[in-house]
Parts: C-alpha cells; structure tokens; sequence
C-alpha cells in the first residue's frame, strides 16, 4: 500500500513560505472526542469499532477531504505504518494496538484525522514554511464540518474533553518544524530549550527518540491548552517561533564570521561523504544533509546554479524523509531486514540523487 | 553474542520486552543499555508528572477507589496512566482534576473555540446542570471558597444563555 505516495514529495517540505530556509513547517492539531462514549482507551473494541465506522460515513463529503483516502489501521503491515510514521501522518502510539484504529489522509497530504488514537478524532493540517494562521483557518472548517456530522464532547468552562488532561480547553496542539544547525554547532540550543520550556512551550527532537534530535531539527509546540483561545496560542508561538528563527541566524552570522574555514570545512566533508559514502546508517546521513543544508543556504556549495536553488534545497529537504528506514524499502519495494543492506541501498540513493544536482 | 542494537558490542545486558503483544529477547551492550534506560524513562515522564501533581493535593487514600459511574474509570487508575475513561469523568473528579488543571494551564476556564450553535446550547445547559451539582456537593461540605466560585460561573453561563 501507499506506493502512490513516494511519487509525490511533501507539499509542507517544499521549502515554500514564510521563513522556510529555518521554519520547514507549521502544524496544528485538535483533539475531538464524540460525546456519549469513552474515550479509546477505556472503550470496549466494539465501542471503538463504532466510533471508527460513523467518522468513515460522515467525513467524505467535507470539503478538502473530497479525495482523501481512509485507512483501517489493522490491515496494515508494520512496514505501512512505520512509513505513515516517517511521514509524520501517524503518531508512535497509533502504529500499535490497531484494532479499531483508522487514518483518513488528504491527496497532498496536509490534512490528516487519526481515529481512536488517544482520542476519538486527532485532526491535523500541516503546511510549508511558517504558516500558522493558513493552518488554523483550513482546520477550524474542517473542524465546524465534521462537527455538523458528529457531536463533541465539551465543556462551558472546561472546553473541549480530551483524555489527557494537558490537552484539555482548546485542545490545540500548533507546532512548527525548525532547522537549528547553527544553534548546535555554537552549543547555544540548551539555553534556548531551557528558556523555552520556562515559558510552557516545549521543543523536542524531531527524528530519533526524546531530546535527541537527528539532523538538528527540533519540534516547537505549546504546551498550554486551557485559558487561552486558539488564536492567542497561534500569536504566541508565532512570537517565540521568530525569536529562535533570530538566534539561529544569529548563530549563523557568528559561524561565518568567526569559524568561516572550519564551517566550510564542514560542509565540503558532510557532502563529501554523501556523494561516496558506500555504507552510511539514517543518523550519519541525516546529520551530513543538515550540515549540506545549511552550507547552500549560506552559500557555501556555489557550484549550485542559483536558479536552481530552490530544487536544490527541495532535493535535500526531501532526502531527509527518504533515507529513513521504511522510505527505503518502499522505494525498493520490499522489506529489508538487514540494516547493512539498508544502509548499501541508502549510500546508493544519496549518491544517485546528490549525483543529479550537484556538479 | 553482539549487541542487537549497534551490532558492534558484546551483548552483556538481557532484557525481555513485550512488543505489540509479543515477547522479544534483547541482548544488548551496556553502552546501548544505558541509552535504553534513558528511553524508558522519558517513557513513563508524562503519567508520573501527572500522577506526582495529583499526589500533591489528594490527601486522602479513598479518593482512589472513586469510580465514573460513566465509564467506571478508577480515580487511582488515572493517577497511574494520567488519562481519563471518558467526558462524565471531568464532571465526576472534577474537584480532583481542578487544582491539578490550574498546575498545568494556569487557568480553569476555557476561553477558545466552542462547537456549534446547536451543540452549544445543549453544552452550556450540560454544564450548568453539572456545575449545580457540584456547587451543592460543595455547600454540603462547607466548602465555601469552591462554592462562590461556581455560583459566579453558573450566573455567568446563564447569562450567556440569555
């Protein structure tokens, strides 16, 4: 299955938008629950199996889920979800327990409902470059559509019931997608993310497990749901969002200026690793396709016909998606047990594409 | 034996881990155990943290056996998983849950987004109607602070409603 989506790239990793040589992408989510059952986790498979068949019949007609496609999680092979997984259109918990759980995904991709995953309904849209407000608009219609068709679970004073509590009021979760190359190789992230969780928002690694954050891109996201309205969360993050976007071109600045021959150094090897490597694992390539990354955006690579930039960047954006375990296999289309010859194929693929647009 | 998970290392750590409903043995190296017990316990961070606020204000051990007449949830077993069983549930702990929602947001009222007209109408009046319960739940247990608090809450919501 989803053969059909490795031919079309990542409308919010098309480094278009605002911002998007550091902010990739923006994403809101929403928590719904429907009135009268249990949350997933205390409902009965058959409660669950209910609540996944009636937001089956009632999202099609939605306008922007004309021609979305829906998934019975249960069918899928681990394979298929850890690929949904490395889209970023399913969550880790949704990948296991399957039963009763379902995706409905928009063509392009922006526009995702988790079903029965820690709440009845997880609607979330995702766009390219800093764009919140663009996001909020698109889901709070999808929102008011599907809440035509389905009752919610809700509040006066607490707003809308979610399983967790953090989610609890607006159950808004809005995040945006940050390259911060720059920030780590000055060490100055810890401060940042120190200061950050001091005034509630929180930032994680976006590949690999917890704070660790494979090809330096971190995830910034509120952590604050109730007492404040939608729009205020989206004002906030923007805010704080711009602020971490000027420290890393801070970051950048100090890194050309001071460390100019050492950061080019940097570059030259991370890309030369890439277009040779024979073996290389998805940590070691997602850390040399940052450094690359970065070493177009300050100019570095200037063998890179300035008109073809914007591919440029879009090959290597789309790269960090590709090498991950799961892209690859569905590229070869088959699984692949042995991680040596995942990272044979990987070496492969970086240098047949690398090959293409860097002379 | 090698490390099952850098493949470079000599296997001196066996853990026995229960994948989606299997059992898996891992033999792995103490480098790539140490970063394992890392993992785990960034795992269970959220339901301790929530449990840990909860902890703080319960006071007495018979609140965990308050069971959702809804969805039979036990309040002990939310402490431990830090999720609710279903909406009844936050009218039902609600006196638990509200000091713990101020810890985490600051504030107990929502101001944002609210569902539909129609759906509205039938939530405003729900909430009164909980809201009322709660309120001579709270003069019953001379509870007065909590009392004067819903009072203006519940003046407030009928006057919306108006």
């Amino acid at each position: 299955m989803f053969e059909s989506f490795i031919a079309h790239k990542l409308s919010w990793l098309s480094g278009e938008g605002p911002e998007s040589n550091i902010v990739f992408s923006s994403r809101i989510r929403l928590a719904r629950n429907i009135s009268d059952f249990p949350f997933p986790s205390q409902a009965t498979i058959i409660q669950n199996l209910k609540i996944l068949s009636k937001i089956k019949s009632a999202y099609s007609d939605i306008k922007g889920l004309e021609d979305s496609i829906f998934v019975d999680m249960d069918t899928l092979s681990s394979l298929d979800k850890q690929f949904l997984l490395e889209r970023h259109l399913i969550s880790q918990e949704h990948t296991i327990d399957s039963k009763g759980k379902g995706l409905i995904v928009s063509r392009k991709e922006d526009i995702s409902i988790m079903i029965n995953e820690e709440d009845h309904i997880r609607l979330q849209t995702v766009t390219s470059g800093l764009d919140l407000k663009k996001c909020w608009t698109t889901l709070s219609d999808i929102d008011n559509e599907l809440n035509n068709r389905v009752s919610y679970s809700f509040l006066a004073d607490l707003g809308y019931l979610t399983s967790c509590p953090t989610n609890l009021g607006t159950a808004m979760r809005a995040s945006c997608m940050l390259h911060l190359p720059a920030l780590i190789l000055t060490k100055r992230i810890n401060k940042i993310l120190e200061l950050l969780a001091r005034i509630f928002f929180t930032a994680r690694g976006l590949f690999g497990e917890g704070t660790q954050a494979f090809g330096n891109f971190f995830q910034i996201s509120n952590q604050v749901s109730l007492g404040l309205s939608e729009e205020e969360i989206i004002d906030n993050l923007i805010g704080v969002v711009k602020q971490v976007k000027d420290q890393e071109l801070g970051a950048r600045e100090t890194l050309m200026k001071k460390y100019k021959v050492s950061l080019e150094d940097n570059v030259w090897r991370a890309l030369g690793i890439l277009k040779n490597c024979r073996l290389i694992n998805s940590k070691e390539a997602l850390s040399h396709l940052s450094i690359l990354s970065l070493g177009c955006d300050l100019g570095i690579i200037k063998d890179i016909d300035i008109l073809n930039y914007g591919q440029v960047k879009k090959i290597i954006n789309s790269l960090f998606i590709t090498v991950q375990p799961a892209h690859l296999q569905k590229i070869q289309g088959k699984s692949i047990k042995e991680e040596e010859e995942r990272d044979f194929i990987r070496a492969a693929l970086l240098r047949e594409r690398l090959e293409e647009t860097i002379e | 034996m090698l490390c099952n998970i850098c493949h470079k290392n000599k296997a001196t750590v066996h853990l026995t881990e229960i994948i989606n409903d299997k059992v898996v043995e891992l033999h792995i190296c103490q480098v790539c155990a140490q970063l394992k017990t890392e993992e785990l316990s960034e795992q269970m961070n959220m339901s301790d943290f929530l449990g840990g606020l909860a902890g703080d204000i319960d006071g007495h051990e018979e609140v965990y056996s308050l069971k959702c007449p809804s969805c039979g949830l036990l309040y002990g077993e939310f402490k431990k998983k830090g999720r609710l069983g279903c909406g009844e549930c936050y009218s039902f702990f609600r006196k638990q849950l509200l000091p713990l929602l101020k810890k985490i947001h600051s504030s107990i009222r929502h101001v944002g987004k609210t569902p539909k007209a129609v759906d509205k109408k039938i939530a405003v009046k729900a909430t009164i109607k909980e809201l009322k319960l709660s309120l001579s739940r709270a003069i019953n247990l001379e509870e007065y602070e909590e009392a004067a608090r819903l009072r203006d809450i519940i003046k407030d919501l009928e006057e919306k409603e108006e």
